[in-house]
């Protein structure tokens, strides 16, 4: 069962560190962005030929890994499961989420900027989105080391949040969080060698 | 300290990692001790004059069954023309409003404009709608802007209405009877502040989670008119801030001296050099 949720998994996990960008990746997320009826029946056709007939769309949006977080070590210190914090082992509390605003925040961007982008390239056309998400993908690679905090300058001033303030200025600021990672697991887990 | 399972930072924003926990506790005390939310069970009222808006609310938070805060600013500053009344928890209508405040600044110090009534509505509206209620923020919202004289109500789940006259909180029910009783279009100034006071007023008194006294706050084109308290409680206790008693107050029965008699033993002196 979680081999078939990790291939996407994984193709998030590319193409959000800043993969190359094809025109194969392209027709993919716009397959997710705009999905017409056509796009439906061919979807349905390709799970039932890699046979897993089960509706598992809906359910893969509902599952905390929608958004890749670590991997499926729990969330204890040095691996091992943290009674105190996190009460006892259960697949349920691994995998839904435990308050109604977990998912919805974790991929509130994402979403906006899906419809947003769909929004754009239904008023405008195709290239409106293009370049956008262009612009998007460059100021999303300048990054510092993982471990770093990075400001993220250009990519807010695409945004536009550079001249809002929002919830996530003011809580758990990373540049004063109590947890540190180790550096070389962080970067190792960056470049996928981990 | 270095966890060796932390292999990406976590986001900014709200963090949810000890709902579980807080919930399994929550079962382990069958609900009874964990700690209650600020709430200011309220009446707020609105009204829409001549020459701008005037908006009034009670003073009292209550923390389930106690009144917590006796003196509680209800009325928030959002920008120099627009003022905001909040009811529901005391926390999120706080920070809410001081949010709103701050992006309008911002705004404000792009454009060299004073910002309008219906651009704070909608920034409110999308905070509001992306937490799906739970943040629990009942706003009435007024203003002077070139536009006119405006007051909205925003609700904790991002509904908006704009009407020329409102009451919101608890004690809404008594004190929309008031206001739907007075009301008249293209009041004065005078009339204005009565009936809002007499809307609060009738909340005050017929729900336990109002009281105290009633701030006023009138909006013009000319300016702000923030009156606190505009009246205050007749059920005042004589409660003393400081307790520090004048010479004299307590009565003296008897007095007793007792010299008491010292032999120098020792005398030294020692020079200082002060050259």
């Amino acid at each position: 069962m979680l081999t078939a949720y990790n291939i996407p998994c994984l193709y998030f996990v590319l193409s959000n560190y800043g993969a190359v960008f094809q025109g194969r990746d392209l027709h993919r997320m716009f397959r997710n962005y705009c999905a017409t009826p056509a796009d439906i029946q061919a979807y349905q056709k390709e799970s039932a030929r890699k046979g897993d007939t089960m509706n598992s769309r809906g359910l893969r949006s509902q599952l905390k890994d929608s958004v890749p977080v670590a991997g499926l070590c729990p969330q204890g210190a040095y691996g091992v499961q943290d009674s105190l914090r996190s009460g006892f082992t259960s697949i349920k509390n691994e995998l839904l989420p435990s308050h109604p605003l977990e998912l919805s925040e974790k991929n509130f961007h994402l979403n906006q900027d899906k419809m947003n982008f769909s929004t754009l390239r239904n008023i405008q056309g195709l290239h409106a989105p293009l370049k956008l998400q262009m612009e998007y993908r460059a100021a999303r690679q300048i990054q510092r080391l993982p471990f770093l905090p990075s400001s993220n300058l250009a990519l807010d001033t695409l945004r536009g949040s550079d001249e809002c303030i929002g919830f996530e200025d003011i809580l758990c600021d990373p540049a004063q969080s109590e947890v540190m990672g180790e550096p070389h697991m962080m970067v190792e887990y960056k470049l996928g060698l981990l | 300290m270095a966890l060796s399972s932390v292999l990406q930072t976590h986001p900014a924003g709200f963090n949810f990692d000890n709902v579980a926990r807080n919930s399994a506790l929550e079962g382990l005390f069958e609900g009874g001790q964990t700690p209650k939310p600020l709430k200011t069970g309220t009446t707020i009222a609105g009204v829409v004059f001549k020459d701008g808006v005037v908006l009034g609310a009670d003073t009292r938070a209550t923390s389930s069954e106690v009144v917590a805060d006796k003196m509680c600013a209800k009325i928030h500053y959002i920008s120099p023309n627009i003022y905001c009344c909040g009811a529901g928890t005391a926390a999120d209508t706080e920070k809410t409003t001081d949010l709103l405040s701050s992006n309008l600044s911002i705004f404000s110090l792009n454009s060299g404009r004073n910002p309008r009534v219906v651009m704070a509505v909608n920034i409110l509206q999308d905070m509001l709608y992306r937490y799906h209620g739970q943040v629990g923020a009942n706003l009435i919202l007024g203003g002077v802007d070139c536009t006119g004289n405006h007051l909205y109500t925003v609700g904790p789940y991002g509904s908006v209405n704009k009407v020329p006259y409102l009451a919101m909180g608890s004690g809404d029910l008594a004190a929309l009877g008031i206001l739907e009783d007075g009301f008249k279009h293209d009041l004065e100034l005078e009339k204005a502040k009565e009936l809002v006071r007499a809307s609060i007023h009738a909340g005050i008194m017929s729900d336990l989670g109002s009281g105290n006294n009633i701030d006023i706050c009138v909006i013009t084109r000319q300016g702000v008119d923030y009156i606190r308290p505009y009246q205050e409680s007749e059920y005042k206790d004589n409660r003393n801030v400081r307790y520090r008693y004048r010479p004299g107050t307590t009565p003296v029965l008897t007095e007793k001296v007792v010299p008491l008699k010292l032999e120098v033993a020792q005398e030294a002196v020692q020079h200082m050099d002060t050259a």
